[in-house]
């Protein structure tokens, strides 16, 4: 993929955060979903960085 | 009475909260009110706003809470929670039937042919959600803050390996393939490739190209430090390259603050070899070296616009430093403004939402007068503290002292509208504010401004005064906002409406020499 291949292609996106970006984009019938986005291991921050180690190590 | 309530893992993301504590602050008895998840900075505006209650001791950033602080005689919790429950669920009812996946992962599947991502989660969590997209194979628009310079180094390297965008962090603008992301305009599409590390630079000068009757290929963010030492540049020399590899883009345009040396000689390496025109606003830097490089420096975003425009249609480009409309009439609009000024009227009061805009004002008047602002032009004019202030202010109302706990002035006018009521009175002689349309932005910021500069109006006519009202549009006739109404309405309160921020700004330094400020 290059960024030119992209300029080629109709734009299919992935909203995750802000929920008014999605509405904006769907006003717009751009093909797009939004995720149900949950701060990683429950925002608890010690528990991210051992789950995160544990998928860097697989 | 001060009361709270925490419901366990129950995420909403920050601008929704924000605007809904926004509104249950209006309710009746209502004194102070925080609805947001338990992150430490929430956790600790609750304690600046001494709300903090036992029960938020444990809260997690998974969990929301709602702090409130009323008149238990005028309103109490249940109602306010009630408030709460109503608005969060007619937000859910606009998406009603819409599946929404947990993961990226998921969100792929269900989307078959996703290229790209558009990333605004808190920033500490950003970098590991963007690493993972860029592993995809997904372009990523990253509109998060706060991610380290290290976790950016590493996410644009992997970008540039693989032939993706990594736009970000910080990056609220980008038109691809005709698409407005984030904070952008409805503009036409055509032949000027954009690159900006700047969001409301890259919107001013896509609208400006847009009313000139051209249009935009690809408009490419960056985020604000990309051309920093550290990062080198890597996305403006991506964007750069892709654009001149793109046959549907002309004339190539980059916005941004002048680079660190050894990126700007890449850039200028890059272009020196382009068969294509390119345009530089390097806002403030230096136009020898712009000109060395075959390139075209400019002298304001309108200015790069016009250029841009001008080199298309193979015109010569030349420097704009003026109006679009007669001397004749620009003299008769300075005269009529500084004849409404009392003596007594002596300060510039400039409210800007867009921070590029607000930097343009501050390069171009600061030079003229002494100009105190959160962005000052030298270190003596940084503003000790707003209090009292007798002086010039020029403020980037999105900054981060501003927007702390509140959503950005584009968003939500209500930081600027509370400016106006406190530092706006009889001294005040000239207001100069931006109003920024487009998806992203309020849904009537001009009305937000006519209905300040109204009561502004009202108040100094009964002490016998009246006040100079100075804005320009950013946006164009396409815009979900109605372009032609918000100008109608800030002229209805009697603001001069000017095409550009540039002209905007001149106009203002015309009247304050002529009203002797």
């Amino acid at each position: 993929m290059s960024v030119n291949e992209l300029f080629k292609e109709d734009l299919k996106i992935i909203n995750i955060g802000l929920e008014s970006f999605y509405t904006e984009l769907k006003a717009q019938d751009i093909p797009s979903i939004h995720v149900q986005w949950k701060p990683f291991a429950g925002g608890n921050r010690k528990m991210a960085s051992l789950l995160g180690k544990l998928k860097s190590s697989k | 009475m001060i009361d709270t309530i925490v419901r366990e893992n129950a995420y909403f993301d920050s601008v929704t909260l924000m605007l809904i504590s926004r509104e249950m602050k209006k309710l009746d008895g209502v004194e102070e009110v925080l609805v947001g998840m338990g992150t430490d900075l929430n956790l600790d505006l609750v304690k600046m706003l001494e709300m903090f209650l036992p029960e938020l001791e444990k809260v997690t950033p998974n969990d929301l809470f709602i702090a409130a602080k009323f008149d238990e005689s005028r309103v109490n919790m249940d109602e306010l929670i009630a408030s709460f429950d109503e608005q969060i669920n007619k937000k859910k009812e606009s998406h009603a039937g819409d599946y929404q996946p947990p993961t990226l992962r998921s969100a792929i599947e269900y989307l078959p042919g996703a290229n790209f991502v558009v990333l605004s989660v808190p920033g500490q969590y950003a970098a590991d959600e963007a690493e993972n997209a860029l592993r995809e194979g997904l372009n990523v628009m990253m509109f998060s803050d706060n991610v380290s310079i290290e976790d950016e180094l590493k996410l644009k390297r992997m970008a540039v390996d693989k032939g993706l965008l990594m736009m970000g962090p910080d990056c609220g603008t980008a038109i691809i393939n005709g698409v407005p992301l984030c904070f952008a305009n409805v503009v036409k599409r055509g032949k000027i490739g954009v690159v900006g590390a700047s969001g409301t630079g890259t919107q001013e000068v896509t609208v400006l190209i847009d009313q000139l009757g051209e249009g935009l290929s690809q408009v490419i963010g960056t985020g604000g430090r990309d051309l920093r030492e550290e990062i080198g540049g890597l996305m403006m020399i991506q964007g750069i390259e892709a654009l001149l590899a793109d046959p549907e883009t002309h004339v190539i345009l980059l916005i941004s603050k002048p680079p660190a040396p050894s990126v700007e000689k890449k850039i200028y390496d890059l272009v020196a070899d382009s068969p294509k025109p390119v345009v530089i606003d390097f806002i403030g830097g230096n136009a020898e070296s712009v000109l060395r490089a075959g390139a075209v420096p400019c002298v304001s975003l309108e200015d790069a616009a016009k250029k841009a425009v001008a080199l298309l249609r193979k015109q010569t480009p030349v420097d704009f430093d003026g109006f679009d409309a007669s001397e004749q009439e620009i003299a008769h609009v300075v005269d009529d403004a500084a004849g409404r000024l009392a003596p007594e009227q002596k300060y510039l009061r400039a409210l800007f939402t867009g921070g590029t805009l607000a930097d343009e004002a501050i390069k171009y008047l600061g030079e003229h007068y002494p100009i105190y602002s959160n962005i000052p032009l030298t270190p003596d004019r940084a503003l000790a503290k707003l209090e009292g202030l007798a002086g010039h202010l020029c403020l980037d109302l999105g900054e981060d002292e501003f927007t702390r706990g509140r959503p950005h002035p584009m968003i939500d006018p209500m930081t600027r509208t509370e400016f106006f009521e406190s530092h706006i009175d009889e001294t005040t002689a000239v207001i100069l504010v931006d109003v920024v349309l487009g998806y992203g932005s309020h849904e009537d910021p001009a009305g937000a401004v006519a209905d300040s500069v109204i009561k502004i109006r009202e108040k100094l006519a009964s002490m016998g005064r009246d006040i100079v009202a100075v804005a320009s549009v950013t946006g164009t006739d396409k815009d979900p906002q109605d372009l032609k109404q918000s100008i109608e309405d800030l002229e209805q309160a009697g603001v001069i409406v000017m095409p550009s921020n540039a002209q905007a700004v001149r106009l203002v330094d015309r009247i304050m020499k002529t009203a002797g400020l």
